[in-house]
């Protein structure tokens, strides 16, 4: 990381903590909203972007997360901290259980053998109704002693997305992050080079398992609530959508993709009820006009202004 | 749990009906993604908008004692036209992208498609009723079963064994089965494949729709049926082998009945056992019970 960067980081984390000062309730709780996508569509990128693995049932291990926090906490009253590291760690376990499939198989068969796996860990949600309530879900999470206000969840949800920063870019940056990016641009010849391509596709499937995860705890905490639709395939199409939105080969743009997904729609909202439309628009667009997304596009013109002037 | 036998034979027979429509779907499926190599998720909206035109077709003719027999003519017509419109205007832009963009266009669409159905023709549900001659029920076993079920599940294989004789014997089948081989050299024998790419687009949009129009009289039409139907469409193509003819009627089959006698054993995992069957297939043999392995990079 340049010095430029960690400057821009570290402003930008301080003007997010800024935002409750404002005294806007509305803008906590958006905010709140954008920085649990962010991890989790960060924690996609590392696979999408970086592995060039493109997960389609990532709603699974958020899925997972939120309802390992949700029964835990309910059923075992344990503490909100110790589930959420328990999601994670559940998160990281279904992915490696999971991804030993998945990771057999390339491309197209990935893709589809990702989505099916997501499907059953919705349908077992959906379905088991003595143990995660079927349709009707689990309610009634409430925030633990340490955390009761919104602004406190805010600073914790914060502080837990400057940590996933840092560690996602400490992982993508060591030998080990270039080895997978090495698999994206040429599996085959990554073998050749004598790399065990699966293992490291794996591997990366479980560090992105465990951090999906984690946002989904810390979103089963925000809404207070267990429900089916957390992980059913539209999810896993959304996040890919953000992941998208904000350029897949740039560190942050799962950031910016979520963030500006999430206010586009709090701001569509409020005129229309048509969302699923304006999100096809905006897929459509970015697809035909911005194949790199947001933060793909930024670079692009910057560089271009750097070289003719 | 009891195992009456007449209750099996009309699950059997339930799972039967279900599996003529979703082959209908999972079909056409099928055949752009030989053709082509797109994973079409729009594929359940052209399945939702086929069930929503028969609809209004059958309010159009609502004077006409056949208004169920001309809506289901004209509505995957129409659908068809759409789809072929779609794929020229739009699709064609995205050959030879990536994977994941052609992907999420499809998704785009569904998105799209699933808005201007809730504008179009409201949230609420809507229903056909049945033609004259196909109300009421048959005696099997001392249990009813609806006269229309036994039209599906006679007109199901008739439909299959058309396809299968249009995609073998005329001209246009075998340059659909020789794209699915090779597109490049087909295109160095002078096939326009651009139009090729078109004429399958609206075969497999007409397929989806005949899906969607046959199965008004039998379901309620709402919006959200998209969306369930794609992936058990999906699930189909998958057990059968992707782009697989026999194979797809093959997977719609033990779909159907699977999930209907799932039911029987029980109640609640039924679902599962689909999703259980298709990672087996997709684990053991990637490619599907009857088709191909792939040796060529699409």
């Amino acid at each position: 990381m340049t010095k430029l960067e960690k400057l821009v980081l570290v402003t930008v984390l301080i003007l997010i903590a800024l935002i409750p000062a404002s005294g806007s309730r509305f803008y906590v709780f958006l905010v709140t909203d954008i920085l649990i996508f962010a991890i989790f569509a960060l924690s996609l990128n590392l696979m999408l972007g970086y592995t060039g693995l493109i997960s389609f049932g990532h709603a699974a291990y958020f899925g997972i997360g939120v309802y390992t926090c949700a029964l835990l906490i309910k059923k075992a009253g344990l503490d909100f901290l110790i589930t959420l590291f328990a999601a994670g760690v559940f998160g990281a376990a279904s992915a490696f259980v999971i991804g030993l499939f998945c990771v057999r198989l390339t491309k197209i068969y990935f893709a589809m053998l990702t989505l099916a796996f997501s499907q059953i860990v919705w349908a077992i949600a959906f379905k088991w109704n003595t143990l995660t309530g079927g349709d009707n879900g689990i309610i009634g999470i409430d925030f633990p002693p340490y955390l009761d206000s919104k602004v406190k969840f805010f600073y914790f949800v914060l502080f837990i997305f400057a940590l996933a920063v840092i560690v996602l870019r400490k992982i993508v940056n060591s030998p080990f992050g270039r080895i997978l990016v090495t698999i994206r641009e040429n599996p085959e010849r990554t073998e050749f080079i004598g790399i065990n391509v699966k293992l490291f596709q794996l591997l990366a499937f479980v560090i992105s398992g465990f951090f999906a995860a984690i946002a989904g705890g810390m979103f089963c905490m925000f809404n207070h609530s267990a429900f089916p639709d957390y992980l059913y395939w539209p999810i896993s199409a959304e996040v890919l959508i953000m992941t998208l939105l904000g350029g897949k080969y740039n560190f942050f743009g799962p950031v910016i993709g979520a963030a500006s997904l999430l206010y586009l729609r709090m701001l569509s909202t409020s005129y229309t009820e048509y969302w699923s439309l304006i999100l096809g628009i905006i897929l459509c667009l970015l697809l035909f006009f911005f194949p790199h997304g947001i933060a793909g596009f930024v670079q692009d013109r910057f560089y271009r202004w750097k070289t003719t002037k | 749990m009891t195992f009456d036998f007449s209750f099996i034979a009309i699950q059997v027979l339930n799972g039967l009906t279900n599996a003529m429509f979703i082959f209908l779907i999972a079909s056409g499926l099928s055949i752009i993604f030989g053709v082509q190599g797109i994973l079409n998720f729009a594929h359940g909206s052209f399945y939702m908008l086929g069930a929503y035109m028969t609809f209004q077709f059958v309010s159009i003719f609502t004077d006409s004692p056949h208004q169920f027999w001309w809506a289901i003519t004209f509505a995957p017509v129409a659908v068809a036209l759409f789809g072929g419109i779609i794929e020229r205007l739009l699709f064609r832009r995205l050959y030879g992208q990536e994977e994941l963009t052609q992907l999420l266009f499809t998704y785009a669409l569904v998105l799209i498609l699933s808005d201007l159905v809730r504008i179009v023709w409201g949230i609420e549900q809507h229903s056909v009723s049945r033609p004259a001659v196909l109300r009421g029920a048959v005696d099997i076993f001392g249990q009813y079963f609806p006269k229309y079920n036994v039209f599906i599940i006679i007109l199901g294989p008739c439909i299959a064994f058309l396809f299968w004789f249009f995609l073998l014997r005329t001209r246009w089948g075998r340059m659909i089965r020789a794209a699915a081989q090779d597109r490049e050299t087909l295109g160095a024998l002078g096939v326009n494949v651009n139009r090729l790419f078109t004429i399958v687009f609206i075969i497999g949009s007409w397929l989806a729709a005949l899906g969607g129009a046959l199965v008004a009289p039998a379901t309620s039409i709402r919006p959200g049926m998209d969306i369930e139907v794609i992936i058990n469409a999906f699930i189909v193509v998958v057990i059968g082998g992707l782009g697989s003819f026999w194979g797809t009627f093959l997977g719609s089959l033990i779909v159907g009945i699977v999930y209907s006698l799932g039911i029987i054993v029980a109640p609640r995992l039924s679902i599962v056992f689909i999703y259980v069957i298709m990672i087996l297939i997709l684990i053991i043999r990637p490619w599907g019970l009857l088709g191909r392995p792939l040796t060529l990079e699409r």
